[in-house]
């Protein structure tokens, strides 16, 4: 699709669903897309997610209102530990963990957008986290196949944005964000400044707007 | 552990770094590294948010928000830096393009495994990009304390912690001593300070070989 619409925080999270799963870029809180993730919290009542991101948020920031508002079924990330409120969540069987390697989990996701179904690394193999999974000796060396991740809903945030939905990422805010933006079925970027068609460099946009649905300006 | 006692680690492990080479520094004792680089070292520092040319800690007036390393501090960019989404990241990661990863560990045994992300019974759920690290780095340096808070040896002959890789560790350098792995089997390198071969025996449960060397780490 080439139709990105711009509307409010309130309105772009009104497609996500109960049950669905929704990808949220950011490594802790930089280039997480904050204004999206509070409308979630305030404006939405879908409950039952999967949360598809690198940490769950802090306490009392980010996803972690959502955390604390009980909407939050299952966490797949590299990194809880940044929430404590998430630890202990998971400790107390509220919420359903799914710990992934970081440089698995941004290669599922790429994968995910990509059309690859899986693929295999070494990282892992002989761990814990092997539990479960398919391992392949290839070239002497274990590896472990891991499948590709996606999403019903990814928000993602950009620090510029053109009305088109192309996307421009800032310093280490880039992280997971563009790769998100790839591996969902409806892409919301939240970005901190909207500007006309022609005023972004071709040559400098990351994510190109076919993968955007929806703009939202952050407040 | 002292501060002191950090630093004197951190200094013995920047030592074993060499111009030129693309470095991963992790969380704690490694993150004072940069500290013991000289301005002209050719360390190229590389963190797995997205930033290859990490410089100095910001003044307060350079401070940007979405500048950060992966222990989520403010960092600046030194020129000629670039940044990255985290697919790519840990592409370089896994590919085999960062030279060297320093990082923690609760325990090294005797022929390189590493325990370094979860403690059984604790309230840490994150393995962040530990497991990608030490696989793919070309060469892993481990900096900790000989004996753990409680006074039990981390060079252990097993890991009693669950593992975040096999036989990946290459270097290990505590407040007492230097070990190197050669060929899968230990090895005492270098007494530091005033330690001696009793005092490291004392604090070390894994067996090892006595190959002490006069100088220090290659330049």
């Amino acid at each position: 699709m080439t139709a990105t619409t711009t509307i409010s925080a309130e309105e772009a999270v009104s497609v996500v669903r109960s049950g669905d799963t929704v990808m949220v870029g950011g490594f802790g809180l930089v280039g997480a897309p904050l204004a999206l993730i509070d409308a979630l919290v305030e404006a939405s009542d879908a409950t039952d997610l999967t949360i598809v991101s690198n940490n769950i948020g802090e306490p009392g920031r980010g996803l972690g209102n959502l955390l604390r508002q009980g909407r939050i079924r299952r966490g797949i990330s590299s990194y809880f530990t940044s929430n404590p409120e998430a630890v202990a969540a998971v400790n107390a069987g509220e919420i359903e963990a799914t710990l992934v390697p970081q440089g698995t989990f941004a290669e599922a996701i790429r994968a995910g957008g990509a059309g690859i179904g899986g693929f295999y690394t070494p990282v892992g193999a002989g761990t814990e986290l092997a539990t479960g999974k398919e391992e392949r000796v290839i070239d002497g060396v274990p590896h472990l196949l891991e499948q590709a991740i996606h999403a019903d809903v990814a928000l993602v945030y950009a620090a510029r944005a053109d009305t088109l939905g192309n996307l421009w990422y800032r310093r280490t805010a880039r992280n997971f964000n563009p790769l998100m933006a790839t591996a969902a079925r409806v892409t919301i970027a939240e970005a901190g400044e909207i500007v006309p068609v022609g005023e972004l460099d071709p040559e400098d946009v990351v994510t190109p707007h076919l993968y955007v649905d929806t703009l939202v300006a952050s407040a | 552990m002292s501060d002191e006692v950090k630093a004197r680690i951190a200094a013995r492990a920047a030592e074993e770094l060499r111009p030129g080479e693309v470095v991963n520094l992790g969380i704690g004792i490694p993150n004072l590294i940069p500290g013991f680089l000289d301005a002209d070292s050719g360390v190229v520092l590389h963190t797995e948010n997205g930033l290859l040319g990490v410089g100095p800690r910001p003044a307060g007036d350079e401070l940007d928000p979405d500048l950060i390393d992966a222990a989520k501090r403010p960092i600046t960019a030194l020129p000629g830096a670039a940044y990255f989404d985290s697919a790519a990241s840990f592409a370089m990661i896994r590919g085999g393009h960062i030279d060297v990863a320093v990082l923690g560990a609760l325990e090294v045994s005797g022929t390189g495994d590493i325990a370094n992300w979860a403690v059984p019974g604790k309230d840490v759920l994150g393995v962040g990009g530990a497991m990608d690290l030490v696989v793919g780095a070309k060469r892993v340096i481990v900096t900790m304390t000989a004996t753990s808070s409680r006074g039990e040896p981390k060079v252990v002959a097993d890991c009693s912690y669950p593992l975040t890789a096999a036989g990946a560790v290459d270097v290990i350098v505590t407040e007492l001593s230097v070990f190197r792995l050669v060929d899968g089997e230990l090895h005492l390198t270098e007494l530091l300070g005033d330690a001696t071969l009793d005092d490291v025996e004392e604090v070390t449960e894994a067996p090892f070989v006595v190959s002490l060397v006069e100088s220090h780490a290659p330049r």
